[in-house]
């Protein structure tokens, strides 16, 4: 990364691995905000390990703040492990709802139609209003918003980015090395904390 | 005398059924725990009965304020090393730990603080004396964890004890409900922490850094050492002695590292920051190569960042990688246990003297001698310096006692002359500045190091912010010599207020009750002395004193700390008056 990229501010992935535990959304949270850093997104979801966790939390920051708060994630006694990529170093995607009244829709052929050009799905239908779902990207689902403001958009909501890292192999391998790692020669599976999704809100 | 008797670790078939307050009490026995600082309250009633069974293995120190607590468990560790150990109730016995947690964690104190909570059932329905403790501690805390079910107890203990002493140590808070505490479950034993796979408290150490570090430092004409506490909290004072000594280094401390090389060793030249010494300030802007060791780089020591030290190359060794690189960039990181890279450095260093060097640091303290120390250590004038008290002091314990201080103006004064001739002998509120440290954090260090002698050093101010806990000296019998060096004024907000708001001497001047007095309703001996000619008695009369001892000396009112670096000015630009 030239020095540049390292002073300007820019969109920022953040790829936390953790174990699932009461409380550790607040940890991870006040990191933020201890530092009046706005979270732009926050998705919280299992990984393709069972029982460990993913956050993925967008920022829009310098490298150098990013690095930073990276390594004060990774400090977090139940953080497993913490990357930080650019919107260039992954796919990522949000989606999307819109609730529109239905008559709209049946009366205005166009309605439909902008519907299809923007690939949006239609997933309720009722006689009084229709709710419609994309997935994409931030332009794609804002891009829809706009269209549909004029015929009279009901409700918008947009979940959290989820993103995965083009170049990671998945977090198999590096959690096999955590659970065997100095110090201590034998490995204290923590059972209790994962054994307790039941407990487990977020 | 504590008598000491291990269990043997039960096996399943020997589970015995206890409950989880039981359970407490046996996971501290096996932590090696003899100490807690604490104060029962309705929801850690079930704790404390069965610590009522315990009592022959388990002293229990009753404070005055779960403030006074957790400053005594900080002054514990720091004296002994080990964990601290403290008991709160729920809600404002909870609440009074803030203060103490936050400032265990700026200045990794290792702390294990157990607080009683209301029934489970009752969690979120505003019950009485209920609190979120666990989220208004998240900040300040290593670690914390609510226990809800007895079974967790063992495990969870186990966890707090390790997170609290490994990698940076710090304050871990366990928050037990009652109905936790009470309910019976089968005990299996006790089984200690070693590993949590989303730890890591330290890395394995890279020999290349350790190669790159030391060919800088071999090569290095004017090499500088910086020494914070990671020195003592990673208790590697004698292969911090062994490297100093063969690289021929001079190295200075900050507040929070006195201590760890001994005072008057002649390569340690002096303490660094706002009111360190004049050459390690002024030359950390003039060497080549700089070797910070277990130090944060606070802005109290490096003064203006952009202006600090930029000619250097900087090798930062740091258990905690998100110090390394966090104020100051870093040339070579040695990320690693100081215990683990210091020796493996020393091997790899030139044995040097670097003698024309050393002699810069002390041109420039025998310039700060002519134009502070000696006012300061001798004064011609009539009333009483802070630092004349502090250089009798030296004279009478030769150095060899724990000298634990306040925030203010004394403690400037105090860390600058105090001689130190061991390690864990300087426990101060360092990061946090807490006022009030010093009376229950020198109760807590005598009874973590019993056969050392306990001087606190607190002003006028600071006494009168937890001096409740002269009832904690009374009732426990602890013997904690109190020296009050009494300006009669908020002294070092004075200060500011004289230099940089044009003596505008906003609520800084305080009365203070008499002293002396006071102690004596506590039944604790003392003395006010405003002569200088009775200083040194009255001093006398404080160490040889059996038991505590409270001595007041009047100092003159408006005296400033110097040297200075003032606030958003460069190291160098530190003023001698």
């Amino acid at each position: 990364m030239n020095s540049e990229t390292h002073t300007e501010k820019q969109e920022f992935n953040i790829t936390v691995y953790t174990e699932n535990h009461i409380g550790l959304l607040n940890r991870v949270a006040i990191i933020f905000s201890r530092r009046k850093i706005n979270v732009e997104s926050l998705n919280s979801s299992p990984s393709e390990i069972e029982g460990i966790h993913r956050f993925n939390i967008v920022i829009n920051e310098t490298a150098e703040v990013v690095r930073k708060i990276a390594g004060q994630l990774e400090k977090q006694v139940e953080v497993l492990k913490v990357y930080f990529n650019t919107n260039h170093d992954v796919i990522w995607q949000e989606m999307a709802l819109y609730k529109v009244p239905t008559d709209v829709i049946a009366e205005r052929a166009i309605v439909e139609r902008l519907l299809r050009e923007n690939g949006a799905r239609a997933v309720v239908i009722r006689k009084d209003y229709t709710v419609f779902e994309t997935t994409g990207q931030r332009e794609e689902t804002d891009n829809l918003v706009r269209v549909l403001q004029p015929y009279g958009l009901i409700e918008f909501v947009r979940s959290a980015r989820i993103a995965i890292i083009k170049a990671s192999d998945g977090f198999h391998r590096k959690l096999q090395e955590f659970e065997q790692s100095e110090p201590g020669d034998e490995v204290v599976e923590n059972a209790y904390l994962n054994s307790r999704e039941k407990v487990f809100t977020m | 005398m504590l008598t000491k008797e291990k269990p043997a670790p039960a096996s399943p078939e020997k589970a015995k059924t206890i409950s989880g307050a039981e359970a407490v009490i046996l996971a501290l026995l096996e932590e090696n725990v003899e100490t807690v600082f604490g104060y029962p309250g309705g929801a850690i009633m079930p704790v404390y009965d069965a610590l009522y069974d315990y009592t022959d293995k388990l002293r229990h120190v009753l404070v005055r304020h779960e403030q006074g607590g957790i400053h005594a468990g900080q002054g514990y560790a720091r004296a002994s090393g080990k964990v601290g150990v403290v008991f709160a109730t729920s809600g404002p016995g909870a609440t009074n730990l803030v203060t103490g947690l936050a400032d265990a964690q700026i200045d990794s104190t290792p702390l294990v603080c157990i607080t009683g909570q209301v029934f489970a059932h009752l969690l979120g329905t505003d019950a009485f004396q209920e609190t979120d403790i666990l989220n208004i501690t998240t900040p300040v805390t290593k670690w914390n964890y609510q226990v809800t079910d007895a079974s967790e107890i063992p495990e969870v203990l186990a966890k707090a004890f390790y997170i609290a002493k490994s990698g940076r140590p710090g304050p871990v808070l366990i928050d037990i409900t009652k109905n936790a505490q009470l309910q019976p479950f089968e005990f299996t034993g006790y089984k200690p922490c070693k590993h949590i796979r989303s730890y890591r408290p330290k890395p394995h150490v890279r020999q290349e850094y350790i190669a790159q570090a030391a060919e800088l430092i071999n090569q290095a004409k004017k090499p500088f050492i910086l020494w914070g506490q990671g020195v003592m909290l990673g208790s590697a004072e004698k292969d911090f002695r062994a490297f100093v000594e063969k690289s021929g280094i001079p190295a200075a401390w900050t507040i929070m590292g006195a201590g760890a090389l001994p005072t008057d060793h002649p390569q340690n030249v002096g303490m660094l920051g706002m009111h360190g010494n004049y050459g390690p300030n002024v030359l950390t802007n003039e060497c080549d190569v700089l070797i910070a060791i277990g130090m944060r780089f606070d802005d109290r020591v490096t003064g203006r960042l952009d202006k600090y030290a930029r000619q250097a190359k900087i090798i930062h060794l740091d258990i905690d990688p998100t110090e390394i690189g966090k104020n100051v960039p870093v040339t070579v990181p040695v990320w690693g246990d100081c215990k683990e890279t210091l020796p493996l450095l020393t091997e790899l260093v030139e044995a040097q003297e670097h003698r024309e060097w050393l002699q810069q640091f002390r041109t420039y303290n025998n310039k700060e001698i002519e134009v502070v120390i000696q006012d300061e250590l001798f004064p011609t004038t009539e009333e009483m310096t802070m630092g004349e008290v502090m250089q009798q002091l030296n004279e009478l314990t030769s150095g060899d006692a724990i000298v634990v201080t306040d925030v203010g103006q004394h403690q400037m004064v105090a860390c600058r002359y105090a001689k130190l001739n061991h390690t864990r002998s300087n426990i101060t509120s360092g990061g946090l500045g807490t006022m009030g440290f010093a009376l229950p954090a020198a109760i807590g260090a005598k009874f973590g190091a019993p056969g050392r002698t306990v001087v606190a050093v607190i002003g006028d101010g600071g006494f009168q912010m937890n001096l409740q806990e002269l009832g904690t000296i009374m009732q426990s019998g602890v013997e904690v010599k109190m020296l009050i060096l009494n300006n009669r004024f908020l002294g070092m907000v004075r200060q500011w207020q004289e230099l940089f708001h044009e003596r505008r001497y906003s609520f800084v001047d305080i009365t203070s009750p008499d002293f002396v007095k006071v102690a004596s309703g506590y039944g604790i001996s003392g003395r006010s002395v405003s002569q200088r000619d009775e200083l040194s008695s009255a001093l006398r009369e404080m160490l040889s004193h059996k038991g505590s001892y409270l001595l007041e000396v009047m100092v003159t009112k408006e005296n400033n700390v110097f040297p200075m670096v003032p606030q958003g000015c460069s190291v160098s630009e530190i003023r001698l008056k």
